[in-house]
C-alpha cells in the first residue's frame, strides 16, 4: 500500500515570519485594488474614446482615495423592510471571502535568503488541500450577494439575489471541473507544486481547452461583465446591492475586484507557468504580479467589449456547453495523463 | 503540518476585521437624518409594494438541485485527480465508469427538459 500521494507541505516558516507574511500579502492587494480601480475607469475610458478621471492629483491618481473619502462620508441606512443585522453582514462575508482566497496565491518557490539567513516561502499558506481552499471560500462568497439581496426587502435586491445564486452555483460546477484536468496532470492540488510541474511547458498549452473554460467561469463566478446579471443596471437597478450605500456598498465592489486579483492569480499559478519566466530568481514575484495584471487587463477589456447576455442564454451556456465540454476535459486529460 | 494553516488564521483575521470596519465605519462618520420616504425601499416613481415572501420561478429551485449533485460528483473527482498517475489502469477505469454515469444522469435531466429556463 502506497502512501496517499498528497503534496509535500511539511515546509513551515517561524511564527513570526508567516504573521509577517500574510501581512503584507494583504497589503499589497489593499494597495493594488484601488489602482486596479483606476486602471479600469482609464482603460474604459480610452476604450470609449474619452480621457476617463484624470482631475484629482496627477493623472487622475488620488481618484481611488476621493472616491472612498466619498463613501465614507455617506450615511448608514436600511429600508424599513430589510433585516438589519443580516444586511449588515452580507458585505462583511463578501469582503471576508475574498481576503481569505489570497492566502494561496504563490508569488515565488521556498528559498533561501543569504541576507537573513533563513528560508522563506513566497505565498500566504501552501497546504494539502491548495486549490480546494479556493473552492471553498468561493463558494461561501454566495451568502454574501445572497443575504444582502435577501435582506434588503427590496424586489430589486431580490431579484438579483436569486440571480446571482442561481449563476454562481451553475458555474462552479464547470470551474471545478476545469481545474480537474491541471491536478490530473500535475498530480498534487498545492498550487506551488503545480507551478513547479510547469517547468517544461505552461499547462495553458496541453490544456487549453480547460483554461478557456476556467476563464469563461471565472468571469461568472466574480460577476464581472458579460455575465454580470446579478447587477443588470438596465433591469434590476443594481441587483442584490440596490439597498447598500457607502462603505457597505464599498465592500460589495471592493470584494469584486479582490476577487478578479484571486481568479487572476489562481490562472497564472494553474495555467500561464506561475513564477516561471526568464530573468534571475528574484525577479519571481514581479512574474507574477505582470502574469495577474495581464488577466485583470483582459477582465477590464472584455467589460468594454462584449454585451451583457440574456439570463436563459448565460444558463443554457453554462449547463449545455460549458459542463460537458469541462467533463469531456476531465476525461480525455484521465486517459491521455495515463496511457 | 498544521502549522502551515497559520498564515491562514491571519488573513481569516484580516478579512473578518476590513469587512466589519468597512460595514460599521459609516455609522460612525456618515450623517444621520432619517427620514419617512428615505425608509422605503427602492421603486422608481410608483409606492413600493414589497410582501415579505416572494414567489419566484422554479427553475432556480430545479438549478438549486442540479448544482448539488454534480457539485458532489467534481469533489470526488478531485481524491482520484491527484493520484491518478499513480494508482494506474484501475483507477482510470474506476474515473470513466464514474464520469460515464455522470453524463448518462446528465443527458437524461436534459432530455426531461430540466435545464430549459422557464
Amino acid at each position: 500500500m502506497t502512501a496517499l500521494p498528497l503534496a509535500s507541505v511539511s515546509f513551515v516558516e517561524s511564527t513570526g515570519v508567516q504573521i509577517v507574511k500574510a501581512i503584507v500579502i494583504f497589503a499589497f492587494v489593499l494597495v493594488v485594488v484601488p489602482l486596479i480601480l483606476l486602471l479600469e475607469r482609464k482603460l474604459l475610458g480610452r476604450f470609449q474614446a474619452r480621457l476617463g478621471p484624470n482631475r484629482v492629483g496627477p493623472f487622475g491618481l488620488l481618484q481611488p482615495l476621493a472616491d472612498v473619502l466619498k463613501l465614507l462620508s455617506k450615511e448608514r441606512f436600511t429600508p424599513r423592510t430589510a433585516v438589519p443585522w443580516m444586511m449588515a453582514m452580507a458585505p462583511a462575508i463578501s469582503i471576508f471571502t475574498a481576503v481569505v482566497t489570497l492566502a494561496i496565491i504563490p508569488f515565488g518557490d521556498v528559498r533561501h535568503n543569504a541576507l537573513f539567513g533563513a528560508s522563506y516561502g513566497l505565498y500566504g499558506i501552501d497546504v494539502s488541500i491548495g486549490i480546494l481552499w479556493a473552492f471553498a471560500f468561493g463558494a461561501l462568497a454566495f451568502y454574501g450577494l445572497m443575504l444582502g439581496g435577501w435582506a434588503s426587502g427590496s424586489k430589486y435586491s431580490f431579484l438579483g439575489a436569486m440571480r446571482s445564486a442561481a449563476q454562481l452555483i451553475s458555474y462552479e460546477v464547470s470551474l471545478g471541473l476545469s481545474l480537474v484536468g491541471v491536478v490530473i496532470t500535475a498530480g498534487s492540488l498545492s498550487l506551488t507544486e503545480i507551478v513547479n510541474s510547469q517547468d517544461h511547458i505552461w499547462y495553458v498549452v496541453p490544456q487549453f481547452v480547460g483554461f478557456c473554460i476556467f476563464m469563461v467561469a471565472a468571469f461568472a463566478e466574480t460577476n464581472r461583465p458579460p455575465f454580470d446579471l446579478p447587477e443588470a443596471d438596465a433591469e434590476i437597478v443594481a441587483g442584490y446591492n440596490t439597498e447598500f450605500g457607502g462603505m457597505r456598498f464599498g465592500s460589495f465592489f471592493m470584494a469584486e475586484y479582490i476577487n478578479m486579483v484571486a481568479i487572476a492569480g489562481i490562472a497564472t499559478a494553474m495555467f500561464l507557468g506561475g513564477w516561471h519566466g526568464p530573468g534571475p530568481g528574484w525577479l519571481d514575484p514581479i512574474w507574477v504580479i505582470v502574469k495577474m495584471l495581464l488577466f485583470v487587463v483582459l477582465f477590464i477589456w472584455i467589460r468594454a467589449t462584449l454585451p451583457r447576455l440574456r439570463y436563459d442564454q448565460l444558463m443554457a451556456f453554462g449547463w449545455k456547453v460549458l459542463l460537458p465540454l469541462a467533463t469531456l476535459n476531465a476525461l480525455v486529460t484521465a486517459i491521455v495523463v495515463s496511457a | 503540518m498544521l502549522k502551515s494553516y497559520l498564515p491562514a488564521l491571519v488573513f481569516l483575521a484580516l478579512g473578518a476585521g476590513t469587512g466589519a470596519a468597512f460595514t460599521a465605519l459609516n455609522s460612525v462618520l456618515g450623517p444621520r437624518r432619517p427620514s419617512k420616504v428615505k425608509s422605503d425601499p427602492y421603486e422608481c416613481g410608483l409606492p413600493s409594494e414589497v410582501t415579505s415572501s416572494f414567489r419566484f420561478g422554479i427553475s432556480f429551485y430545479l438549478i438549486a438541485m442540479l448544482f448539488i449533485l454534480f457539485d458532489i460528483e467534481v469533489i470526488f473527482l478531485y481524491p482520484v485527480a491527484v493520484g491518478l498517475k499513480q494508482f494506474g489502469t484501475f483507477a482510470l477505469v474506476e474515473t470513466i465508469v464514474f464520469i460515464v454515469l455522470l453524463f448518462v444522469a446528465f443527458v437524461f435531466v436534459w432530455r426531461r427538459g430540466a435545464l430549459e429556463w422557464r
